[in-house]
């Protein structure tokens, strides 16, 4: 029975870690969802007294956030956060690809290069966005590099910028998802034609046409804001894009590298015998051995830049409207504003978007685990 | 291997140029640091900010290391409790899901797991509210408990991983031989589990020396580590760029330290950090 014991010791070993991040996470998500469902701040006395009345609202707060008209500051964050994780990973994967490949072409003093890519992350965000904004400042760093070689310095103001690209109307979000929506499952479907799932093509197709439809008949009754309202890709976002993915696309190349170097020199000598050139080899025997690691690396940064806070914090300040991200309006919102129920929702909107990024893939990734 | 693989000669010089181009982007930013960090304050122009500096002027170092040191010693502090006590417990941890697993371990991992890829915002009101209310707001062992429970998924996920590859076998001679569970542990896989505290240690170090989040909502002046006085440092308007330059590097100089010196490890907790390894 000694075994039994011991199996009980290994329970109550486990067990601070569990009730602490029971309490920690769990515990604490279900306050800040319930706080994000209450009133507690709206009125600024309320906020700080010792014993406040907090009354419950619902989801008024979430309401005004999407529709109200004075949170039209978070409704950019969202656009924002949207186009900055799109350019961030594009930037990470094309750049931590290419850098892979590169490297595995058996060259000298790899060790070195790989050194020198993978370096910023070792650093804090707080480092790399503190010396970025010395390079991004408008009238120095990367503006008067054209001097030195004669010509005329740049005049783009990376960080505040005002100008927008790739506007769009508020009111047409639905519209959008819906296209978005429609797109996604019409991808689902023609994998699934080339895999013959024709039970999975069934049904992608139905959600497809069914989605379709309402993009192009409902999604247009559906009234968000009584007025436009445009919202677009602020330019100012480029210079933190650039420092974001100086930072982080060294992280790609090591998750790339590691996954080149799992393809077996037989395979690629396989394939070169077959006549393949070394652009052949790539494109039709490596990359699609590579492809997981595409997945697994748009997670993992995706879940990263939907988080993004203290880059944007030391390089252009937490006030900075042009650059604001949901992840700082709801420090801002919260701790200088003292509005506990609206910085809640703003938080509780950011976990949702994050869990439906990682929560799939912990389900994939373990159950993976446990097939082998 | 490397024999086997067939050099593209023709191909090597445009390699090798792309891979110094790419050198130079990621090398620049330090450059500038470096040089910025060695001028003199009257001298530091946004025109000249790309050339060397006339006459190399270490005084901003001193100053940095002034009024950077008190914030320094906190991110020591900080950083070396919370390192060590997460790595004991997730190495704990990783024991019991690795080698003992009960019934419902499939479900309880992947929970346990979730905490490190929440946005910490999600649990940021409820966390200062707790602070507060156990007195420890303000306090750097407040930031301490923190970071080790938050650190606790990743430390958990890296152990587990790394004892799943220790044979069952061995840890059943240690059975024959009466070993319980604490046995096992301190005779068959403590002595084996250096390279997995490495790994565990090399990551928790850098992620708390690096983290600012909890860093800026839980502490005051005077428990502030190295970040939050970077970022206040560097956040004001008429600054001279020198100093914050300088204390960059103040600030990096640890965790470069280590990449540099341990950097296999060092990816190793990166890899990991995807789940899968």
């Amino acid at each position: 029975m000694k075994l039994n014991r011991d199996r009980i010791t290994a329970l109550l070993m486990l067990l601070p870690s569990l009730i602490l991040l029971g309490i920690f996470v769990y515990g604490f998500i279900g306050q800040t969802a319930y706080t994000s469902l209450t009133d507690w701040g709206r009125d600024p006395a309320q906020a700080l007294a010792l014993h406040p009345e907090i009354r419950f609202t619902g989801f008024e707060t979430y309401k005004e956030l999407f529709t109200g008209l004075i949170d039209v500051r978070f409704r950019q964050d969202l656009v924002n956060t949207f186009f900055f994780t799109l350019f961030f990973i594009a930037g990470c994967l094309g750049l931590g690809l290419g850098l892979a490949i590169l490297l595995d072409q058996n060259i000298v003093g790899e060790g070195i290069f790989r050194t020198i890519f993978l370096f910023p992350m070792a650093l804090s965000f707080i480092v790399t966005g503190t010396v970025w904004r010395w390079l991004l400042q408008p009238r120095g760093g990367i503006n008067v590099l054209p001097t030195l070689v004669g010509l005329e310095p740049l005049e783009f103001r990376w960080l505040t910028s005002r100008r927008q690209i790739l506007q769009f109307n508020w009111q047409d979000l639905p519209f959008f998802t819906g296209l978005l929506i429609a797109i996604i499952l019409l991808w689902f479907m023609v994998t699934a034609i080339r895999k013959s799932k024709w039970r999975r093509v069934g049904v992608a197709g139905f959600s497809f046409l069914l989605v379709t439809v309402w993009t192009f008949t409902g999604a247009r009754q559906v009234e968000l804001l009584p007025y436009p309202e445009i919202h677009g890709f602020n330019l100012a976002f480029m210079g933190i894009i650039l420092a974001a993915v100086w930072q982080m696309s060294g992280y790609t190349m090591a998750l790339y590298l590691a996954g080149l170097r799992g393809v077996s020199e037989g395979l690629r000598e396989a394939a070169r015998v077959d006549g393949a050139s070394e652009w052949q080899v790539y494109r039709l025997v490596i990359l699609p051995l590579v492809q997981p690691i595409t997945l697994s690396a748009m997670i993992i940064l995706g879940h990263i830049s939907l988080k993004i806070f203290d880059l944007i914090f030391a390089m252009a300040g937490a006030d900075n409207a042009t650059t604001d991200v949901p992840a700082l309006l709801m420090y801002l919102t919260t701790f200088r504003a003292n509005q506990f129920a609206k910085g809640a929702a703003i938080a509780m909107v950011l976990l949702i978007m994050v869990a439906a990024v990682i929560i799939p893939y912990l389900w994939s990734s373990l159950r993976s685990e446990v097939k082998q | 291997m490397t024999a086997t693989r067939r050099p593209y000669k023709r191909w090597h010089w445009l390699v090798y140029l792309l891979l110094v181009i790419a050198s130079v982007f990621f090398l620049i930013p330090a450059y500038l640091v470096i040089i910025t960090s060695l001028k003199e304050p009257a001298s530091i122009n946004l025109s000249t900010t790309w050339q060397l500096p006339e006459r190399w002027y270490w005084q901003s170092f001193a100053e940095a290391w002034t009024a950077f040191a008190p914030k320094l010693r906190n991110s020591f502090t900080l950083t070396f409790f919370a390192t060590i006590i997460s790595a004991l417990m997730g190495s704990m941890n990783g024991y019991v899901l690795s080698k003992w697993r009960f019934r419902g371990a499939n479900i309880v991992f992947p929970i346990m797991l979730f905490g490190m890829f929440i946005p910490y915002q999600s649990i940021l009101i409820p966390l200062f509210q707790f602070m507060r209310s156990i007195g420890l707001y303000g306090s750097i062992a407040g930031l301490i408990l923190t970071h080790v429970v938050y650190g606790l998924p990743i430390t958990t996920l890296i152990f587990r991983n790394y004892y799943a590859e220790i044979p069952d076998e061995m840890l059943d001679a240690g059975k024959i031989d009466g070993a319980g569970f604490f046995g096992l542990y301190s005779r068959v896989l403590f002595p084996l589990s250096l390279p997995g505290f490495v790994v565990v240690i090399i990551w928790q170090f850098t992620q708390i020396w690096n983290e600012f989040l909890f860093a800026v909502t839980l502490t005051r002046t005077d428990s502030q580590p190295i970040t939050v006085a970077l970022a206040q440092l560097a956040g004001g308007e008429a600054v001279k760029w020198n100093l914050p330059m300088a204390g960059a590097i103040l600030a990096a100089l640890p965790t470069l330290l280590v990449y540099i010196l341990l950097g296999r490890f060092f990816i190793r907790g990166l890899l990991a950090g995807s789940v899968k390894g």
